[in-house]
């Protein structure tokens, strides 16, 4: 294979500093020691790292996504899992349909989704409550749980499972001894792949959140409109490097680019 | 009562027919094959016997039960697969053992089992190697270890062989052959390959379409081949079209000016012929008897001399041993003859 | 348990959640646009078509679609020259630079969509934003070029928040790709260039269409991004519905706005994906 050319390299380097650019800057602008938004900045400072202690509505709402993650991936993952094997391996009438259906919330704007919610909880009587805006982080994080398990499972060598049935392994043992061990990484990447997705979800969050119920992205979001400055930056290197550190554990347990590209990528 | 005994056997899937009516008994011990070109319908029947496709009609039964009404994971056979099937994140060890916690072996009873079945296909000492650390060979013996462990009543072979590079294949048949002998399991073996089907079992039967086309030993098969399908699917094998005629006493197969006396309940017409190359003689007396053709190509391939001679009834192989004697040439003129029990009559192309 | 009535039973959790959680509750919005609204009375539940005609009739709101589609129409070009490039730039590297590299182009997708905006805040604001300061200090320029709440600057953050994508998506579509095909029109004698436009694009291009795809539509219903560098004039559809549900507090007609957008990009989206496969039928063999 041909190599890359000087101008192909020029460009690659060009096309990279462009996609860093506004990481790197929210990073460096987080550690000015001024008061106020400047840049360049020509000291470092603690300053603002420190100054999130002072603002406990964004750690508030960042345990807040914490448990929000936690939660609606777990649900999503264990529906998925039955949801994943009955597509994966049985022609029925109305799978194509009910795949589609579940993978769905892709295809919706996450706008059309928050504004249905809100009303719909509204009347049902869910409307500003932590247990609504769980229900609706499911459905959002399902189709990219479901993918991921889905690909686990339609990849497995069914033979494996009929060498058990026929060493004696009843339904459940060949599910619990063969199956989800089989599917084990396609799951736990699912989960992690959801819990992320959920994180940073804001488009939905934002019309179901109230006060009450405030995640981290919809909190910066808020206050970003109302003014920039330093605190925001502090907040936001923080989740960029909580972030960076879950990729690296991701990409150590299961390979971050067969997460993304959804499935084992050579590299050559 | 024989041991296995399937009746009736039908499936189809749709509008395609896969079994159509198959009728078999597998005596104990005995070593059957199912030979057959895919689609054959092989696989299904085997896939049946094992439970996990459905009959449509048909009985299978074993011992005198009746298997189809048993679950699969209940049936006490072993099955090798194509692929082998390993469980790829169990040790060796792990996977010889699984039928046999499935059983509820006690431990002790159970680690013995699995030392003894490792020992037997000569994998003892990669006991704890994980499947993906093993190579095809040694995969494939790690199944039918597995397999074997759990002492089925009858052991299903699923073209076990067919990922093996040819050199390996031809070691495995003879340690498989040698391993089931001394087991005296009772096997059914799925092959498309026939020299495998011949090497390895006591009888076969030929498949196609569905059906059974004859079962026999593999000298009965080769020799006397029942069908043209049957002849032409064992070895090598020539079809020539001839005519049956009536006559005093009987009927004969006729060729131009040449005649072979038939049995008398061939149905007088048209009709094929197969013909094996090794059956097919020179005639050396000059009596003017025998299939007139031209030698077309000689090839010389030292334990035999291969020939090609174009005759009015077509193109026909011919395989000469090399006993040293004067062969003819390319271009020359020749006169062919045969037994008439060597040939198999068929239906006209 | 038979095995007919298995997949049902395994799909019933999830599908019951769907049905409560996307399906009413959309079908109860698109029954709300259908509803009037006063100031007063708030949602009266009686059927008109006043939101409607509103949404299709008053140029600002169909000014503001018009807007949504036209930068989600730019943004899918700009993702598409200049993703489509890099793709095959890194496709041809060797080992470890390959991995390292689309990793770190499609990181950012992981990371929240709020801090990257504010990194483009922090790039474009007025006066003090880097880029405008970089240019004055290096006398490229004379006034700072205004990127905050501009179509230009919400063009530019968006592209770089959805190109990832459309990397990814040519990445993978490459991967497809027998790297002996673009050799063997090079050793028949075509020129580089030659060889990349008439052999590697048309394989390519259907993966190209699939991420183009992906892009418009999240470019369309995005709202983070237009809504922090387009600020509150410049609106597009999801800033818009925001305004109405929870500004100005006229549900029906937020719901209107929402319920177009979904028929717009349901549409676009199914429409867009059968012209592909029937187009490109023979490669998705």
């Amino acid at each position: 294979m041909t190599r890359n050319g000087p101008l192909a390299l020029a460009y690659h380097t060009v096309f990279i500093a462009f996609i860093l650019a506004p990481i790197l800057i929210v990073c460096w602008v987080a550690f000015t020691p001024l008061g106020y938004l400047s840049i360049p900045i020509d000291a470092f400072s603690l300053r603002w790292f420190r100054a999130i202690a002072d603002y406990p509505e964004f750690i508030t709402a960042f345990w807040s996504s914490i448990a929000l993650a936690a939660l609606s991936s777990t649900v999503a993952i264990a529906l998925s899992v039955p949801a994943a094997l009955a597509v994966a391996r049985h022609r029925f009438p109305g799978r194509e349909a009910i795949t589609a259906l579940f993978l769905s919330p892709l295809m919706i704007p996450p706008v059309v989704l928050g504004v249905a919610l809100l009303r719909f909880f509204t009347q049902v009587g869910l409307g500003g409550t932590f247990a609504g805006l769980v229900l609706g982080h499911i459905v959002i994080v399902f189709p990219f749980a479901l993918r991921l398990v889905l690909a686990a499972a339609a990849g497995m060598d069914r033979s494996i499972e009929h060498a058990a049935i026929s060493l004696g392994a009843s339904d459940a043992a060949v599910f619990r001894r063969v199956t989800l061990p089989l599917i084990l990484p396609g799951v736990a990447s699912g989960w992690l792949l959801a819990f992320i997705t959920s994180f940073d979800e804001v488009t939905m969050t934002v019309f179901v959140a109230t006060p009450a119920t405030m995640t981290l992205p919809v909190r910066m979001f808020l206050y970003i409109q109302d003014n920039i400055d330093p605190l925001v930056t502090s907040v936001s290197a923080v989740v960029i490097v909580l972030t960076a550190i879950l990729m690296l554990l991701i990409e150590w347990l299961y390979g971050l680019e067969r997460l993304l590209v959804g499935r084992h990528a050579e590299t050559t | 009562m024989s041991f296995l005994s399937i009746s009736g056997l039908r499936k189809s899937f749709g509008q395609h027919v896969a079994v159509a009516g198959l009728d078999l008994t597998v005596a104990r011990g005995e070593f059957m094959a199912l030979l057959g070109p895919s689609g054959c319908g092989k696989t299904t029947t085997l896939q049946m016997i094992a439970g996990f496709v459905p009959p449509d009609r048909g009985t299978i039964t074993l011992e005198g039960e009746d298997l189809v009404r048993v679950k699969p994971n209940r049936r006490g056979l072993g099955l090798v697969f194509q692929s082998y099937a390993l469980f790829p994140h169990m040790t060796a060890a792990g996977n010889v053992a699984f039928g046999l916690e499935m059983q509820r072996l006690p431990r002790a009873e159970c680690d013995k089992r699995v030392a003894d079945m490792l020992a037997l296909v000569g994998l003892a000492t990669f006991a704890e190697r994980f499947p993906r650390q093993l190579s095809g060979g040694q995969q494939q013996r790690v199944a039918l270890a597995r397999a074997l462990a759990i002492r089925p009543r009858v052991l299903l072979l699923d073209e076990p062989l067919s990922n093996l590079d040819a050199k390996l294949r031809e070691e495995m048949q003879i340690e498989l052959r040698q391993i089931l002998r001394s087991l005296g399991a009772t096997t059914i073996l799925v092959t498309h390959d026939q020299a495998e089907a011949m090497a390895l079992s006591d009888r076969i039967a030929v498949m196609n379409a569905g059906r059974i086309e004859q079962v026999g030993t593999p000298t009965q098969v080769y020799e006397r081949p029942a069908t043209p399908f049957v002849a032409g699917f064992l070895g090598k094998t020539n079809v020539l079209a001839v005519e049956v005629r009536a006559e005093a006493g009987g009927t004969a197969a006729v060729i131009g000016d040449t005649r072979w006396p038939l049995p008398a309940r061939i149905v007088p017409g048209r009709a094929s012929a197969s013909i094996r190359p090794e059956k097919i003689s020179f005639v050396l007396d000059g009596a003017g008897a025998g299939l007139a053709g031209t030698v077309r190509t000689r090839v010389f391939q030292g334990v035999h001399w291969l020939y090609q001679i174009d005759t009015p009834a077509g193109a026909l192989i011919v395989i000469k041993q090399n006993v040293g004697d004067m062969m003819p040439g390319e271009g020359a003129p020749v006169r062919l003859t045969w037994r008439a029990e060597d040939m198999t009559l068929g239906p006209a192309k | 348990m038979t095995p007919r009535v298995l997949p049902y039973l395994l799909s019933a959790p999830a599908l019951l959640l769907f049905v409560g959680v996307v399906l009413i509750p959309i079908a109860m919005t698109v029954v709300l646009s259908f509803n009037d609204w006063s100031m007063t009375r708030g949602i009266i539940p009686e059927f008109t078509l006043k939101n409607w005609q509103e949404v299709f009739g008053d140029a600002y709101f169909y000014g503001i679609f018009f807007r949504t589609l036209r930068l989600a129409l730019i943004v899918t070009l700009i993702t598409a020259v200049f993703g489509a490039p890099e793709a095959y730039v890194l496709n041809r590297m060797r080992r470890p630079w390959k991995g390292l590299f689309l990793l770190i182009v499609l990181a950012p997708l992981l990371i929240s969509v709020v801090a990257r905006t504010l990194g483009w805040a922090l790039l474009f604001g007025g006066q003090t934003g880097l880029i405008n300061k970089s240019l004055l200090a290096l006398g490229v320029i004379a006034t700072p070029i205004p990127f905050m709440f501009t179509e230009t600057g919400v063009i530019i953050a968006l592209s770089h928040v959805l190109i990832p994508f459309m990397v990814l998506a040519v990445w993978t579509a490459l991967q497809q790709l027998d790297p002996q095909v673009e050799n063997a029109a090079r050793s028949l004698g075509a020129a580089p260039a030659l060889a990349l436009y008439r052999v590697v694009l048309p394989q390519v291009m259907p993966g190209l269409l699939s991420g183009a795809i992906i892009v418009f539509a999240l470019a369309a219903s995005a709202f983070a991004t237009p809504a922090i560098i387009g600020g509150r004039r410049l609106k597009v559809a999801s800033t818009l519905a925001y305004d109405e549900f929870l500004n100005t507090l006229n549900w029906p007609l937020g719901g209107t706005v929402a319920t177009l957008l979904l028929i717009a990009l349901v549409a676009i989206i199914v429409g867009a994906n059968r012209l592909i496969e029937r187009r490109y039928a023979q490669v998705f063999q």
